[in-house]
């Protein structure tokens, strides 16, 4: 059902934790659909990612998606971490079966929403990144589909 | 060669390719025996010379075929015996999901100028609410009645529901997911006393339970071959005598008519095999699974914090264990049970391919995510309790390594 890639990365999942007054934190998903991305960013001076870890409620893909999107944005530019697209992590994990394909939107919307709340902290604007409409403090009857 | 050139293969073992295009043995732990079991070698050695040398088509006049339909009639009776049923009441089918669409259609047709009315519950197997579904598009209504939080039906509001035109109560014996066992003398009362037609699935209880057709007033009962150590493709309905239902599958003379094409020979045979069997041992077995049932249930719910049971504590198939780990997700938990060598199942959305967890965990009055960390293991007698330490080792490392990497449980541990 699932590639090797994903195997891995959910056995042996990447960057799993939380980091203490992290720059930026970004919670999105709903337990009632069964999946929630947690993703924490250590942001240094320069804009720089130095560090992230995740928390994840969640299938198999979703656990195995968080990890490769913390791989992806690990030590990029708050601007380059913007371009990492769920199909950036999809192919890095050498695809998701077609059922699974919202796990990798979520880790994408994580990402998105860990920097939103980053850029809220320190008064910076992006163009294309907007407010987090899948978080779950936001409104737990959202489905997602 | 000899007189059974086919291997048996030793159950509880299993060949597996791997890259390397070797074969493999693996032993496993099978702890799902509620979705399908392995046949006994005394059915398979039955089953066998029904494939080669018996292979006659019991409708032919000739004495070699012959043969063939006489066995096919002690096989009928065998199975009869065991609901306290009449022989000339078993119509073979191909298993579970045709009776149950068999049952529903025949009996909606048969009755539908008595009225329109259809009484099921909300926790039936898809066979039986999609078939009710259907029946809905085809002007049918249906009342799905709810549970109680164990899994139980309702009686009040069974007796509520009853109007001038039900024609069919279909409610089924004992649940797939989470066992609970129905007061179904109860119902089958109560359809009786109103003249209504009373179905009832069991496939999940027939041959783990007893299981009397007049004592409990049914009417028409669904039941599968592989779910008791039997063949896959053959199960049957009981049909009792009187009951006027159109003929399901047309054709032939086979099965009274009713369900024609030529007779799984095979199937059959190790049908009434398996099910000799599973009446012989049920006791036996019985009491052996409820040991290991009640020891998993037990310990899990002592050694494993925010875990709870799902379904009825006795009222229970002897087989089934049900638990909600909450914070965590049913799918992950299965694939890490899977590295570790344990089969089983979950009701969470992940596995069922939709984002809705098991109807029937949502029946029961779980909200969502504790329904999506759900686990099933369905025990059989195969199994060992040195397995069950096993088991509840890795359960319980991996319920602390899936809730590490939670965000809900980070959540609630900072706000506890």
């Amino acid at each position: 059902m699932y590639s090797e890639k994903v195997m891995d990365h959910f056995t042996n999942p990447r960057n799993v934790g939380e980091i203490e007054n992290a720059s930026g934190v970004g919670t999105v998903g709903n337990a009632k659909c069964g999946d929630i991305m947690r993703i924490y960013f250590d942001i240094d001076e320069n804009q720089v990612i130095k560090d992230v870890k995740f928390k994840t409620f969640g299938c198999g893909a979703a656990v195995a998606t968080s990890s490769m999107a913390t791989e992806l944005v690990k030590g990029k530019t708050i601007y380059e971490a913007l371009t990492v697209t769920n199909k950036a992590v999809m192919e890095a994990l050498d695809g998701l079966p077609p059922v699974k394909v919202h796990c990798s939107l979520l880790a994408e919307e994580a990402i998105h929403a860990a920097l939103w709340d980053y850029c809220e902290k320190n008064d910076i604007k992006i163009e294309g990144l907007e407010k987090p409409k899948n978080d779950i403090s936001e409104d737990e009857e959202e489905e997602e589909y | 060669m000899g007189k059974n050139p086919v291997r048996i293969v030793i159950y509880k073992k299993y060949l597996y390719r791997k890259e390397d295009k070797t074969m493999e043995e693996k032993s496993f732990i099978y702890l799902d025996h509620a979705a399908t079991t392995a046949a006994r070698p005394e059915v398979v050695e039955a089953m066998l010379p029904y494939f080669t040398e018996n292979f006659g088509n019991p409708s032919s006049v000739y004495t070699f075929s012959q043969k063939n339909k006489a066995v096919v009639t002690e096989c009928r009776e065998k199975i009869a015996d065991s609901l306290n049923a009449k022989s000339n009441e078993i119509y073979f089918t191909a298993g579970g999901t045709e009776s149950d669409n068999w049952a529903l259609k025949a009996a909606a047709e048969a009755y539908a100028s008595k009225g329109n009315h259809i009484i099921t519950t909300k926790i039936e197997h898809h066979a039986i609410l999609h078939t009710a579904k259907y029946l809905e598009s085809k002007g049918f209504e249906v009342t799905y009645l709810d549970v109680d939080e164990n899994g139980v039906v309702k009686l009040d509001q069974l007796r509520q529901a009853i109007r001038p035109e039900t024609i069919l109560i279909s409610v089924m014996f004992a649940n797939n997911e989470i066992g609970t066992i129905q007061p179904i003398k109860e119902i089958g009362e109560i359809a009786k006393k109103h003249g209504i037609l009373f179905h009832t699935d069991a496939v999940q209880a027939y041959g783990q339970i007893p299981i009397d057709v007049d004592e409990c007033h049914i009417d028409m009962l669904s039941a599968s071959g592989h779910k008791l150590n039997g063949p896959k493709g053959i199960g049957f309905l009981y049909i009792r005598t009187g009951l006027k239902l159109r003929n399901f599958v047309h054709g032939g003379a086979q099965e009274r008519s009713r369900r024609a094409g030529t007779e799984n020979v095979t199937g059959i045979v190790g049908f009434a095999k398996a099910v000799e069997i599973a009446f012989c041992t049920m006791e036996e077995r019985s009491q052996k699974e409820c040991m290991m049932r009640d020891y998993l249930i037990d310990r899990i719910l002592a050694e494993i914090p925010y875990a709870r049971l799902n379904g009825h504590r006795t009222k229970r198939l002897p087989n089934n264990v049900n638990i909600s780990f909450q914070f965590i997700e049913g799918e992950s938990l299965l694939i890490m049970l899977d590295m570790a060598g344990i089969c089983a199942s979950s009701g969470s959305a992940c596995t069922s391919g939709s984002l809705d967890p098991s109807h029937v965990l949502l029946a029961i009055g779980l909200p969502h995510e504790i329904a999506h960390g759900s686990l099933r293991m369905t025990i059989g007698d195969e199994n060992t309790m040195e397995e069950m330490d096993y088991v509840i080792e890795q359960i319980k490392e991996i319920v602390t390594k899936l809730r590490a990497m939670s965000p809900l449980y980070e959540d609630f541990m900072k706000h506890s």
